[in-house]
């Protein structure tokens, strides 16, 4: 990995951008749960605790109007590609200005308008459909690409196999990124697959396969920028695979009891947040005084998208009937 | 010009297809040269206009919806096709997660005009191809549901549908398609029509009256719409006038028409090609007694399938259809009763 080549390449704005949409998903997730576990916040939460690499060296290598997909543990995602704070919050809370108005919750999290759809907390599900956008893009001789994330538990999934084989024999400008973070919920990957590593599976639909280190988010861009560059220019799909780590359980109170100590520690050694920031210090882009600056700034304006999450108003009800339909009332 | 009603269908698709850059088809067989166009020749030769619009698929349903969802998504017109409606239940997820609740979950951002066709129908091939699946998505929000029952019908749906920004089931009955060549069935009704040049629509949300009458309301989908207007011969014969309605779209409920009807002839037999539980002359029947029960002279009635999978054995399979026969008799008995 030749990081004087990338740190050139990306430049030193958007290495700090990338760097800031880490810590504030980290702050975010530290947050939420603080507010759940208090409590203070209705529904669920998938947390996205420590593969922030993943979501942030993906999207810096994306358009505007390139479109993502998202899993039940959508907020890395959703930060990396653009959503304001606020419409997060606002869902979380379940108010009428969140990303969804309401109607989506803490697993649905997306806005087209940024080029993310939204969530999807059906495992796997997501697959197939990224595939149907990337086909769209590719009829109508558009030069976009769409990706799907999922984790390692998808790959068990028939959405999975005919998606991925839907998009080889297709040729379409896809990219599947699975975050192997070496669970799904409490169940180790190692204990459901006979492989010792996800991306073999490509092979099985003469499709391209990779594989980053999903702690280090410069090696992920790069591996991500590769794959993408091949779809753009109708060179088809990739599966690339991000060998990663949660930090936390798998949804509300999980205390992630079934992952050993030594597991937990090898992983935190290799901490993404702390890996970039050793990099960006040596490469002279940050020191710790802009770090300082960086964590406080970002912390102020979670405080501030929390309060208005906090603060906004309830949608109405009567509401539930909206959005079913476009050009149709619910019968009742 | 007279054409079947898969004829029918099939020019709508072309037609649609070529007003509309953004609609195309996707599914299994569909587009195969030497093949038959889909299970039942509807889209046979369609890839000859638009080949890359007419999109074939391995064997995967689940892509084929998921695909259909995604690319809808992004201003795609898919109409996906599965040969047999049975195997929607492969699709299950994308369906009715995915496909029926996006828009809602999106808060009203995303849109899938997707249109998605499902042949029905009992038609001897045992209990895996022959299911009419009608209510298995009547308690799906989100997914309107038609049924034509005429070729006339099915260009004005499938146009209607086509055009429809919500997510469209249309399901269509195998003895009505009038499949041509190897394709062609047994047992087959005759619902061709002759087809209008101008380009109309049939309106999602509008049942027809088939047949006036005074005496009772038939109300039959597909095959029983045509099975109630022989019944109703029948009974004619012995002085019982009935009207059918064909509801057209199964949801919305065209429910102003039919509780017009029942209003004037104070009796409704609701007549479905599949089991009684949890059907749709339950929801029918339901809406009729929770609105219109005061104008009711008897208790309304249901002519079903059994509530068994459907039988091969030709003569058990005549059992589990309602047949004219078997409708007249029932409907004979409610009158004389009340």
């Amino acid at each position: 990995m030749n990081y004087n080549k990338v740190i050139e390449e990306l430049g030193r704005e958007k290495l700090i951008t990338m760097y800031r949409q880490m810590v504030t998903i980290r702050q975010l997730e530290e947050s939420i749960k603080y507010l759940f576990l208090e409590g203070k916040m209705p529904g669920t939460i998938h947390q996205y605790t420590g593969m922030e690499a993943c979501a942030v060296g993906v999207c810096a290598a994306l358009f505007k109007e390139d479109i993502i997909a998202s899993t039940h543990r959508p907020n890395g995602h959703a930060i990396a590609k653009g959503l304001s704070l606020k419409s997060i919050l606002a869902e979380l809370y379940g108010k009428k200005t969140g990303c969804s108005k309401g109607k989506g919750g803490a697993m649905h999290i997306g806005n087209i308008d940024k080029g993310m759809i939204n969530g999807n907390a059906v495992v796997g599900a997501n697959i197939p459909i990224t595939v149907g956008i990337a086909l769209a893009f590719k009829l109508k001789k558009e030069k976009r690409v769409a990706v799907s994330f999922f984790g390692d538990g998808a790959t068990n999934e028939g959405a999975f196999h005919e998606g991925l084989n839907m998009a080889a024999v297709n040729n379409v400008p896809v990219i599947f990124v699975c975050e192997n973070n070496q669970y799904g919920a409490s169940t180790s990957i190692k204990k459901v697959i006979k492989i010792e590593n996800i991306v073999e599976r490509s092979k099985a639909y003469g499709m391209r396969g990779d594989t980053g280190d999903g702690m280090d988010v410069l090696d992920v861009y790069c591996k991500t920028k590769e794959a993408v560059e091949l779809a753009r220019s109708g060179q088809g799909p990739t599966l690339l695979e991000l060998k990663t780590f949660r930090y936390c359980g798998h949804s509300r109170k999980d205390p992630n009891n079934y992952m050993s100590n030594e597991e937990k520690e090898y992983w935190k050694k290799k901490d993404s947040i702390i890996f970039f920031e050793k990099i960006l210090k040596k490469k002279k882009v940050l020191n710790k005084e802009k770090i300082n600056q960086i964590e406080k700034m970002v912390e102020e304006e979670i405080a501030e998208a929390i309060k208005y999450g906090q603060e906004a108003p309830e949608p109405k009800p009567e509401e539930t009937y909206e959005d079913v339909y476009i050009n149709m009332e619910v019968p009742k | 010009m007279r054409l079947s009603l898969a004829e029918a269908l099939r020019m709508a698709i072309h037609d649609e297809m070529k007003r509309d850059s953004s609609v195309f088809c996707i599914g299994e067989d569909i587009g195969i040269s030497g093949g038959y166009g889909g299970a039942f020749t509807v889209t046979l030769g369609l890839e000859k206009d638009f080949r890359e619009r007419i999109v074939d698929t391995p064997i995967s349903e689940i892509a084929i919806f998921g695909v259909a969802c995604g690319a809808a998504m992004m201003g795609m017109r898919p109409i996906a096709d599965v040969e047999y409606g049975d195997f929607l239940f492969c699709a299950m997820d994308q369906i009715v997660n995915q496909i029926a609740k996006v828009r809602y979950m999106s808060g009203g951002k995303l849109k899938v005009p997707v249109v998605m066709r499902a042949p029905v129908g009992v038609t001897g091939r045992g209990a895996q191809h022959a299911q009419n699946l009608e209510t298995y998505f009547l308690s799906c929000p989100g997914i309107k549901l038609v049924a034509p029952a005429t070729a006339y019908d099915a260009v004005g749906l499938l146009r209607a549908a086509v055009r429809d920004d919500d997510p469209v089931m249309i399901f269509e009955h195998k003895l009505l398609y009038g499949s041509k060549g190897p394709r062609q069935e047994n047992g087959v009704l005759d619902a061709s029509s002759e087809i209008p040049e101008e380009d109309y629509i049939v309106p999602i949300g509008k049942g027809i009256i088939r047949r006036e009458g005074s005496s009772v309301t038939l109300i039959g989908s597909l095959m029983m719409m045509h099975y109630s207007l022989i019944a109703a011969e029948i009974l004619a014969k012995e002085g019982i006038d009935c009207e059918v309605i064909d509801p057209r779209t199964l949801w919305p409920l065209d429910t102003e028409l039919i509780f017009s009807s029942v209003m004037k002839t104070g009796r409704v037999a609701i007549v479905e090609e599949s089991p009684k539980q949890g059907g749709i002359g339950a929801e029918i029947g339901m809406q009729i007694a929770e609105n219109i029960s005061d104008y009711l002279l008897a208790p309304i009635k249901r002519i079903t399938a059994p509530n068994t999978p459907v039988p091969f054995a030709p003569v058990m399979e005549n059992f589990y259809v309602p047949q004219p026969e078997r409708i007249a008799a029932e409907v004979k008995k409610m009158i004389e009763e009340n």
